[in-house]
């Protein structure tokens, strides 16, 4: 489903990736682990389409398209999310509003009919209630003020929401206590199916012992340096990241 | 020194004088020889006028239209099927066409107020004429308008909305002036919007506000046509305990000039201005406030924004005085743009005059892009580009439309932003 080949990024000259290669079959979930600074929040910012990065060479191909000419809508169109690290916050969007918006544009991106409000409640609803969102916070603007735990939630309803074919987390476990790690992990857990794949970025084992991977990669100065099962996370649990990030040197 | 010296009348200098020259109105409401004398004495504002510094109408005011005509039955009918084919903003409308009160195309004033043409208005000539030069060219050559006057404690469940039109034709040019009279206790709420004038039009026009003790208006200006010129200017003054609402939204225009001269004259009186402007294309918008604390225990409050696209240029001057002996003011103040291109401008400037020693007043004013990591958040969601900052500027706007009281006059305002966005996206 995803595959990043030979991918070098760079910002503002330094060299963050340095020749990346990933595959991502669909159904599978992956994760990437690795030390601060070896590039795991680039690799989710490029893949999704931010601005800012120049790359310097190789692909990402989504279903055998290459994306990076793409839009950051249009690559969402096209079933991809990313449930950012740190949600943004934004003022006088009701995230209510927000909500419909992105699903309805999404939908027109596809071709599709825009829901009717109705139907948005509906999915809304059942998709928050699983998620111990309140309502009341559907009607504030959109993160602000949230705590940290919300705003990790409201990413995950989103995901639920517009149910992406491939779903990268970025650090989603960090500023998580043990209670809202779980409910976020049985989200993950709920949207697992033969046609959906995850890239689950994190710098701790913690969160894989709620979403079990199916591969671990171990990153490093801008690549992957090291791809195993499950047992590889509990590894690097026990020794640290410092062997790979003497291989990668 | 290219630049001409005062005594040198500019085209559009002579032209007005012609203009005056050749009119023959009997308005009692006002002093045209005296203020024309006023006006030529003045010339039009340059950049050196530092009220005027970012709008150098002697330089951007090259030729004044010919005052437009008395509208004939014609241009009446034709005036009155485009109010038919508008959004109302009051439940009572009052028409100016052509600088003109035109009874026919008005509603009945509700209980307790009092509509008259400027032209029967039994009044003492308005005595803030001296203010400004373009007040003064306001009062010289007023074709018209009206006085309204409310009732001491009348509190009208209808709002009024003053509906100043220009008939279809020739370029022209319009200066009609409306008196506002608010009696004690009683409370306001109007409405005046700009309509119907082409590229080539000129207005400008005045609207003098009078709050006596205890009085109350909302005041709501919404400019959306096409004019060349959009000069208007509006003189409020607060008696005790009066308080004033007032709103402009700014979308339509070529060069607009938006000037507000507000005294608190009277104690405990409260005074809050807001607007929005929304500029696209070569437009410029020239929002000017002068707020006089002259009794104490006052509070003002500005808040302006502005969406600043393309090659427009926004200014915002806000000047508050605090007069000696106002002691006790409570003065607020905040404009805040949004460029939305490399080459848009915004001039901001707040200014405080404090002669008073126990006070508070303070200002701030920013001017800022939008936020990529918003634009890139939404966008990552699925949001194509222009509707991400439609949504992103919509929410910006909407913080300054919020200081609207009436809630379905809010909504009118936003939707008119939001056709804004939608037609630049």
């Amino acid at each position: 489903m995803l595959e990043v080949r030979n991918l070098s990024v760079e910002i503002h000259g330094k060299p963050i990736l340095d020749g990346l290669d990933l595959t991502v079959r669909a159904g599978e979930v992956a994760a990437i682990m690795g030390p601060n600074g070896s590039g795991k929040s680039t690799l989710s910012y490029v893949i999704a389409g931010k601005p800012d990065y120049d790359v310097v060479s190789g692909e990402v191909l989504l279903d055998g398209e290459n994306i990076l000419e793409l839009s950051p809508d249009e690559r969402a169109a096209k079933g991809l999310f990313l449930a950012f690290q740190y949600p943004v916050e934004i003022p006088g969007v009701v995230t209510m509003t927000f909500l419909k918006a992105t699903m309805n544009a999404q939908r027109r991106a596809r071709g599709l009919k825009e829901m009717t409000t109705p139907d948005f409640i509906r999915a809304e609803r059942a998709a928050a209630d699983r998620l111990n969102i309140d309502q009341e916070m559907l009607r504030r603007p959109l993160n602000v003020g949230f705590s940290g735990g919300e705003k990790k939630r409201m990413e995950i309803l989103q995901m639920a929401l517009l149910q992406p074919r491939l779903a990268i987390l970025d650090e989603t476990d960090s500023g998580l206590d043990i209670d809202a790690l779980r409910i976020v992990a049985d989200g993950v857990n709920a949207l697992r199916d033969k046609e959906r794949a995850f890239l689950v970025i994190t710098h701790y084992q913690r969160l894989l012992d709620h979403i079990k991977p199916d591969t671990v990669h171990v990153m490093s100065k801008g690549r992957i340096v090291k791809t195993g099962g499950p047992e590889l996370a509990l590894e690097l649990e026990l020794n640290g990241y410092r062997d790979y990030a003497a291989d990668a040197a | 020194m290219t630049r001409h010296s005062p005594q040198t009348r500019t085209a559009a200098e002579t032209e007005l004088a012609e203009q005056f020259a050749a009119t023959q109105v009997a308005l009692p409401a006002l002093d045209r020889e005296a203020s024309f004398r006023l006006f030529a004495a003045r010339g039009l504002p340059t950049r050196r006028d530092e009220a005027w510094h970012y709008t150098d109408l002697r330089s951007l005011f090259a030729n004044a239209a010919p005052l437009a005509g008395a509208p004939g039955a014609a241009a009446i009918a034709a005036a009155g099927q485009a109010l038919a084919a508008r959004a109302h903003a009051g439940a009572v409308t009052l028409v100016i066409l052509d600088g003109r009160y035109v009874p026919e195309l008005s509603d009945a004033p509700p209980r307790g107020v009092s509509v008259v043409s400027l032209a029967q208005g039994e009044r003492a000539p308005g005595a803030n004429a001296n203010v400004d030069a373009l007040v003064a060219l306001n009062s010289a050559l007023a074709q018209g308008g009206c006085v309204i006057a409310l009732a001491p404690g009348a509190k009208p469940a209808e709002r009024i909305e003053i509906v100043h039109l220009m008939s279809v034709g020739a370029a022209k040019s319009v200066h009609s002036r409306v008196f506002i009279d608010i009696g004690a206790g009683a409370h306001a709420r109007v409405v005046e919007s700009f309509l119907g004038a082409d590229a080539g039009d000129q207005r400008n026009v005045a609207t003098l506000l009078d709050l006596a003790d205890g009085a109350k208006a909302d005041h709501t200006v919404i400019v959306e046509d096409a004019a060349a010129l959009h000069i208007e200017s509006q003189l409020a003054r607060l008696g005790d305990k009066a308080e004033l609402s007032a709103f402009g939204l700014v979308a339509g225009g070529t060069l607009v000039r938006r000037q507000i001269f507000a005294t608190l004259a009277g104690q405990y009186a409260n005074l809050a201005l807001g607007g929005l402007s929304l500029l696209g294309g070569r437009r410029h918008a020239d929002t000017t406030l002068v707020v006089d604390h002259a009794a104490p225990h006052g509070q003002s409050r500005e808040f302006y924004k502005h969406i600043v696209a393309d090659e427009a240029t926004g200014i915002y001057q806000g000047k508050v005085v605090v007069q000696p002996g106002a002691q006790k003011t409570d003065g607020a103040m905040k404009s805040q743009a949004i460029l939305l291109s490399p080459h848009a401008v915004m001039n901001n400037k707040p200014e405080l005059e404090i002669f008073a020693d126990d006070v508070i007043c303070g200002h701030g004013a920013t001017v800022g892009a939008l936020d990529p990591e918003q634009t890139f958040y939404l966008r990552a969601r699925g949001l194509p580009k222009a509707e991400a900052e439609a949504m992103l500027l919509e929410a910006f706007g909407a913080d300054a439309i919020a200081r609207v009281a009436d809630e379905d006059l809010a909504e009118l305002l936003r939707d008119k932003m939001r056709a804004w966005l939608a037609a630049r996206g």
